[in-house]
């Protein structure tokens, strides 16, 4: 099982755009509230002096400093990438930790977790944790359990993180067909891997934020010299148009 | 990485031990009796210990059996694999030597060499992560190779343990070296990891969590530059030179016994700081590395 | 392979409720799916207008709210000193009774005795209500220290206002330009909006000093200089109009630029021209003769000048081609470039003007013109906080406004839009009410629009008759009354003493206050044996730090087992295109003591026997909150809630439909209706929207009106402040009226300003973080996760000179105070300011936190540097607000930083630390033991082995 499937039929994944991603954090509670009520995902000591929980998704904020502009805020928001070289799946020495071949997500069978941690470990993105109360390793599934979910209405059926983001920052679809939503939008604003040379081919991507700064509209030109016609010849010129 | 005492217990116990078996099993010591049942007894002793050691580490140990299921890709199933044919296969060379039975040594000499690659599968369950580039890299088998091989030579009274456990200093030393530029080498930065290296020099500005969690506990662990520089003093005078100077005393068993103290409380400094000064690259996204 | 089997169809609940969330203002449909009875999962409603299924951070852990452990469970009657945190638990009975025992005699001999102020209330229409029939004229809600300005700015300029009363036109603009934005209001509607705006690649702009969140992902950032919002807005006005990019057609047509104003002087100089019938009137272009300003056909002429009285739009002109406002010379002040600023303008020029857009709608203006389509401009602003919490943020909000005019985008497509009720002139809103009358309701409502120096609330011998000081010489346009004022005030007893002070959801004793450390003490001080303020009622759901200031708790339920209804007669769901009300009802039921506070509010009035709460015959007249939603009629016909009155069909008015909760229920817990679409764009002079909003309820005749460039209001209390007129300002507010009534929109520095010459250079700035809502969020076991701790973030420049490392810590003084805090370095700031997450820190042992918790020792608030008074000038302190509307003016805020190694400041926490507060009785299991070995642990791991960074 821990053997990565050939190839996939799909490659269900997430596109995430800096460009429009403001840092809300909706997707982190949305994921977590979610799944909570699926798979748990527990909160240790929540109102204590040091809370420690599962999450299956986070947002970071960074900040960058660019040559020559004034630095920029880049909100960044972290979860399983679903690769198709995926680290966390081989070294798994259960089978727990597998990727399907219908459809490309990652999962973890719960049932056969050891809770060793060699998954998270193997994982460069930080896409695992192991939940304190179940011990075993908690990570996205895609929402698996909302996708192919027929007890929803068909809209709802996504992610619960695409689902709720305000600004529609986050887009779910199958990245192995280059004609979907999601391929067009990786083709057109330069989509990328986080980390490619890890070789882990990640099946989600990122697409950069848009180039900042002043806009190129031409500078106005006055209408005529006001120190010399004063206030009442800037009247004549404006309303002679009248 | 988190140095957690599960593992560094596991990974030095179990290597010491498995490197006396691979002895034991050679044939490098032929006790009978109750100085087989002692030897013998250690060496279990000191693998069991360690593989029990190693199941403190699991959130759901009721599992454990699966492990054994994923042999053909899972460096960690290996192990498994490895440790209890090894353990299985050595019982009837110790039964043999402990009760006379005589048993072909073959039996022995493969089981040894059992012994040596679990330490290899060991070894290379951390080797292979890609994530963690002071691991990832050759001297690792090498150096985990090294400590057994020396250890076992230790425990099995070889004259060239002292210089066995030299190799064991200039390994360490080697792995460092080696070890300090790896992060640097694998070019992974926070730039790479979130791609924000197409605008400029990124670093962290708001933590994603303020709270604690499995990643910040597991895998980003700070050692302080003093603190590892003087533990490595430490790991390295204790695992490596003082052993080898007690071995080449004549102080006879006291000696071996003195010698695997100072070597074993060495090996724990040595493989904590494995942990502490190993970065995992995830670390880049809470800015533990520039 | 055979992979393992994975359940796909779980199912979520077993039953889904829809209501309305409550977790910030927003008020967003949620689906609330129950399993079993107990919350199971919230997501946002794909039905609502104003979410349309996203869901906040927030919004999705509202889960955590209904379990939170400190939620109250029974009343509570204060045993120990106050401030001990000593209560016993009562039952309601006995806390009604103790509260009309208290109430009863105040209302019968001095109503103003009662002050009643609410806090992040949504049920305003009920409780000013409430505040009016008892006759207390000390009623407002947290407008005043929350954007008074912002709301006061539009109305007495656009008769509609930013916060969440209007929008831009999402679907076409093309430039969003956004002034002093943070997660302000409204939350998730500005966020669906730039995601629209993102996925079409339209442009936004933002001018703030901190560049996060929406201005992180702007395509430009101008990080302005605080309080200089105003500057570089008439800066733009000056490069448009030097340029002659601007709207004469729009400014002739439908704002006051062609009045006459009178120039000679005299106590009618600056007032409007009028003519016999006292109307003021236009110059026709056609003829040069005067014109009605309303009449079919006139061609107003802007550059018109009659009998010597010159127009509105000259005046203006006049003052912005003044070189004061050219960029060069307000570049250094505003921290922005000059060709930035002729930038921008030229910008905002080429999208107005050159990439006009024009919708095929034809539609009849109030004067009976016919227009064949509706041009638009497709460039629109929003603007909050950032600009309004500033000594001239009233200003700065009309000067935003007035570009916006310039431009023609307001209520024009591409532009700003207004929702329902709005667009609605001043002329068309209440003026304050205030004179009590023993055991008589007060005449009128409290809070309303001011129009001249006779609507002042003021006592006969001139002195404030609001304890805030509302709508006084000091504060005239104060529509949201001075809530961070009213403890102050009455411990001061300036203007009066008062006896009870009725508090509800308003977390006075911390984060809510000014000066948070003496407003402590203010409320804890004894004269003569007693209480300065001698009673003090709160109510609240939760153990927040103000509930050990109370003497009487009355506990509120969470959101999600309550009544409410979000009301057009209050702070509607509307969009641009439909008048919107909402409902919350009870998913959950309450599982302890507690009850709604709006039925308990009615049961108070009926007790105290408020005309309109008893019937007849002395019995309440409301069984509870949900019975008064229904049946109440403010108007006959116009109840609180417009959708499925009378026989279950009408909409806004018609009588009341026992079944219409239910009917809400139904329909996803609001109700839309929808504004016809020749009336969607320029509605303030749209016949078909006025006799739409006529139809409506939403007023009761047509309310065409002029926008104001020039306001009348303002330049009588300039006129008064000159000497004119019979009600005369006290000599020390004189040159401040002046200056601060000008009737057209003008920069003025912020008050703060002058402490820069004290030594406190630095603009100190919080914000509220998109996923905490103020106090609310830090009980939240998920969100607490997300921000337990807040730095004080530094600019580079700062950073640097002193010498800063990562884990250091600071000594942040202003003229009231000093404390010591954990710092980061922040690249993408203004380069002169600081500035901090809003409302994070926590008073130890409130909330239900454990005494450790990082909100508690690290998590700190600005509020301890901030005064709520002016310094001493001539004797007199001033409120630290806006002259004009009374807004708290937060961000006038100057500090001085100095750096604390982190090796010296080995305790690692913050300064001050208070003592810890007792926990009260509530619902939750305790969590106030304290642990001093784990405390000493936690520091050590937290503060001295570690690197700085990483623990950030």
């Amino acid at each position: 099982m821990t053997a990565l499937p050939q190839t996939t039929q799909k490659k269900l994944g997430l596109v995430i755009d800096l460009d429009t991603c403001v840092g809300c954090q909706a997707c982190v509670t949305a994921c977590k509230g979610w799944n909570d009520a699926g798979i748990g995902l527990s909160d240790h000591d929540p109102y204590g002096a040091e809370p420690h929980g599962t999450f299956l998704n986070r947002v970071h904020s960074y900040q960058v400093v660019v040559e020559g502009a004034p630095a920029q805020v880049v909100t960044f928001p972290r979860s399983c990438l679903h690769c198709d070289n995926a680290p966390c799946v081989t070294v798994c020495p259960t089978g727990a930790s597998y990727k399907r071949a219908e459809d490309g997500i990652v999962l973890v069978n719960e049932d056969a977790c050891i809770g060793c941690g060699l998954c998270a470990w193997a994982c460069p993105y930080g896409a695992r944790e192991m939940d304190a109360a179940q011990g075993v390793m908690k990570k996205c599934t895609l929402c698996v359990d909302r996708i192919y979910n027929e007890t929803l209405p068909e809209e709802d059926r996504e992610p619960a993180c695409v689902r709720t983001c305000p600004t529609n920052a986050r887009h779910f679809g199958d990245l192995a067909d280059p004609g979907s939503a999601v391929s067009r939008l990786v083709a057109e604003r330069g989509g990328y891997d986080l980390m490619p040379d890890m070789g882990t081919k990640p099946t989600n991507k990122y697409l950069p934020p848009r180039r900042k700064g002043p806009g190129d509209a031409s500078p106005l030109a006055p209408l005529l010299d006001i120190r010399a016609s004063g206030i009442a010849g800037w009247l004549d010129r404006m309303l002679g148009k009248l | 990485m988190h140095p957690a005492p599960s593992v560094i217990l596991f990974s030095v116990l179990s290597g010491l031990g498995f490197g006396f078996l691979a002895f034991l099993g050679w044939g490098a010591l032929t006790p009978s009796g109750w100085a087989a049942f002692l030897l013998w007894g250690l060496g279990y002793g000191l693998a069991v210990a360690g593989l029990l050691a190693a199941t403190f580490h699991l959130g759901n140990p009721k599992n454990a059996l699966k492990a054994f299921t994923q042999w053909r890709t899972s460096w960690l199933s290996r192990e498994a694999w490895a440790s209890v044919a090894t353990l299985v296969l050595l019982a009837p060379m110790a039964l043999s030597d402990i009760f006379g039975l005589g048993l072909p040594r073959i039996l022995g000499q493969v089981g040894g060499a059992l012994a040596i690659l679990t330490v290899f599968t060991t070894a290379m369950i951390y080797t292979q992560i890609k994530a963690v580039p002071r691991w990832h890299h050759w001297l690792t088998p090498v150096m985990f190779l090294t400590f057994a091989i020396a250890g076992g030579a230790m425990l099995s009274g070889r004259t060239w343990a002292p210089l066995a456990m030299l190799a064991v200093g200039a390994v360490l030393l080697a792995h460092w070296r080696v070890g300090d530029g790896a992060f640097a080498r694998a070019g992974q930065s926070l730039g790479t990891a979130t791609g924000l290296d197409r605008l400029g020099v990124p670093s962290v500005l708001d933590p994603a969590h303020t709270a604690g969690n499995y990643l910040k506990r597991e895998m980003i662990f700070v050692v302080g530059r003093k603190h590892a520089a003087r533990l490595r003093k430490i790991a390295l005078g204790l695992a490596s030179v003082a052993p080898a100077l007690v071995l080449l005393l004549p102080l006879g068993l006291f000696g071996i016994a003195l010698a695997t103290v100072l070597h074993l409380a060495g090996a724990l400094a040595a493989r904590w700081l494995f942990f502490a000064e190993a970065e995992h690259v995830v670390g880049l996204y809470y800015g533990a590395r520039g | 392979m055979n992979q393992p089997r994975v359940e796909t169809q779980r199912e979520v609940g077993d039953e889904v409720r829809k209501t309305t969330c409550y977790m910030c203002a927003c008020r967003c449909g949620i689906n609330v799916h129950l399993k079993s009875g107990k919350v199971a999962y919230i997501e946002g409603n794909r039905d609502h207008p104003i979410n349309k299924g996203v869901l906040c951070a927030k919004g999705a852990s509202g889960i955590k709210q209904v379990t939170a452990p400190s939620r109250l469970r029974a009343p509570l009657r204060r045993v120990g000193p106050r401030g001990s945190g000593a209560f016993e638990e009562i039952s309601w009975e006995e806390a009604l009774q103790t509260a009309v025992a208290w109430m009863k005699p105040l209302r019968e001999t001095a109503p103003e005795k009662l002050a009643f102020f609410t806090g992040r209330d949504q049920s305003q229409s009920l409780t000013g209500w409430w505040a009016q029939q008892f006759g207390t004229p000390n009623y407002a809600a947290h407008g005043g220290f929350c954007s008074v300005n912002m709301a006061a700015g539009g109305i007495y300029t656009i008769g509609g206002a930013f916060w969440e009363f209007g929008q831009p036109d999402w679907e076409r603009t093309k430039l969003f330009v956004m002034f002093g934005v943070a997660e302000d209001h409204d939350s998730n509607p500005i966020k669906i909006g730039i995601g629209k705006l993102k996925a079409r690649g339209a442009r936004v702009i933002s001018v703030n000093p901190v560049r996060t969140g929406y201005s992180a992902v702007a395509d430009d950032w101008i990080g302005i200089t605080p309080g200089t919002d105003g500057l570089l807005i008439l800066s733009l006005i000056h490069c448009l109009l030097e340029a002659g990019k601007i709207d004469l057609d729009y400014l002739a047509q439908w704002t006051n630029a062609p009045l006459l104003v009178t120039e000679a002087d005299g106590p009618e100089k600056g007032l409007f021209v009028r003519n016999a019938e006292s109307q003021p009137f236009v110059i026709d272009r056609r003829t040069g003769h005067p014109a009605p300003w309303d009449g079919k056909d006139v061609q107003p002429d802007l550059g018109a000048e009659w009998q010597g009285n010159r127009t509105v739009f000259r005046h203006m002109v006049e003052e912005y081609l003044k070189p004061d406002y050219a960029p060069e010379a307000v570049a250094a002040r505003c921290g922005v470039p000059a060709a930035r600023i002729r930038q921008l303008a030229a910008e905002l020029a080429d999208v107005a003007f050159n990439q006009a857009i024009t919708l095929d709608r034809p539609w009849t203006d109030f004067r009976g013109n016919e227009h064949a389509n509706m041009p638009g401009r497709p460039v629109s602003f929003h603007a909050m906080r950032g600009i309004s919490a500033h000594s001239n943020g009233f200003q700065t909000a009309r000067a935003l406004h007035l570009l916006q005019i310039l431009l023609g985008a307001v209520e024009t497509p591409g532009g700003y839009r207004l929702k329902p009720p709005y667009p609605k002139p001043v002329e068309a809103h209440p003026t304050p009410h205030f004179v009590t009358s023993p055991g008589k309701p007060l005449t009128g409502p409290h809070l309303g629009y001011v129009r001249s120096p006779d609507d002042l609330c003021l006592l006969p011998d001139g002195q404030p008759a609001r304890i805030d000081k509302g709508f006084s010489w000091e504060n005239p346009f104060s529509a949201h009354g001075l809530m961070h004022m009213v403890i102050p005030n009455a411990h001061a007893g300036d203007p009066y003493r008062i006896d009870t002070l009725f508090l509800y959801m308003a977390n006075m004793s911390w984060n809510s206050s000014m000066n948070s450390a003496r407003v402590m003490e203010m409320l804890t001080e004894q004269r003569d044996g007693e209480y300065v303020i001698p009673r003090i009622i709160y109510s609240d759901a939760y153990a927040s730090e103000m509930v050990a200031y109370a003497d009487l708790i009355l506990p509120d339920t969470t959101y999600l087992e309550r009544h409410d209804c979000i009301s057009l007669l209050d702070r509607p769901i509307s969009e641009p295109d439909a008048a919107g009300d909402a409902i919350r009802w009870p998913v959950l039921e309450p599982d302890r003591e507690v009850r709604c506070f709006q039925s308990v509010l009615l049961d108070l009035g009926a007790r105290l026997g408020l005309p309109g709460m008893v019937n007849e015959d002395g019995s309440p007249k409301f069984k509870d909150y949900a019975d008064y939603i229904v049946h109440h009629q403010r108007r006959p016909g116009v109840g609180p809630l417009m959708g499925f009155r009378g026989n279950g069909e009408a909409e806004g008015r018609g009588a009341p439909n026992p079944d219409q909760l239910n009917r809400y229920i139904e329909n996803g817990a609001f109700y839309q209706a929808h504004v016809p679409e020749e009336a969607a764009f320029y509605k303030p002079w749209n016949a078909a929207y006025q006799d739409w909003a006529v139809r409506l309820g939403l007023y009761e005749t047509p309310q065409p009106y002029l926008f104001n460039i020039w306001s009348e209001p303002m330049r009588r209390f300039q006129l008064a402040a000159e000497g004119f007129g019979p009600r005369q300002p006290p000599d020390h507010l004189r040159a401040r009226l002046k200056q601060a009534m000008h009737p057209l929109p003008i920069w003025y520095p912020p008050y703060g300003d002058e402490d820069a010459a004290f030594g406190y250079p630095v603009h100190a700035l919080t914000q509220r973080p998109m996923d905490m809502y103020h106090s609310w969020g830090s009980q939240n076991a998920w969100l607490r996760q997300i921000k337990g701790r807040n730095y004080l973030y530094l600019p580079t420049k700062l950073w640097e000179a002193q010498g800063f490392r990562d884990g250091d810590w600071a000594r942040v003084s202003s003229r009231a105070g000093t404390i010591v805090v954990p710092v980061a370095h922040m690249a993408a700031l203004n380069e002169n300011t600081v500035w901090t997450w809003n409302a994070i820190g926590k008073r130890r042992g409130a909330w239900a936190l454990h005494e450790d918790a990082p909100e508690a020792t690290t998590g700190f608030l600005l509020n301890h540097l901030i005064s709520e008074l002016l310094p001493d000038r001539e004797g007199v302190r001033l409120s630290n607000s806006d002259p004009v509307t009374g807004q708290a003016a937060w961000f006038d805020q100057r500090v001085r930083v100095e750096r604390v190694a982190a090796e010296d400041h080995p305790r690692g926490m913050v300064e001050p630390m208070f003592e810890r507060l007792p926990d009260p009785p509530r619902a939750g299991e305790g969590q106030q033991n304290s642990s001093s070995k784990n405390f000493a642990k936690n520091f050590r791991r937290k503060f001295l082995a570690r690197d700085g960074k990483v623990m950030r």
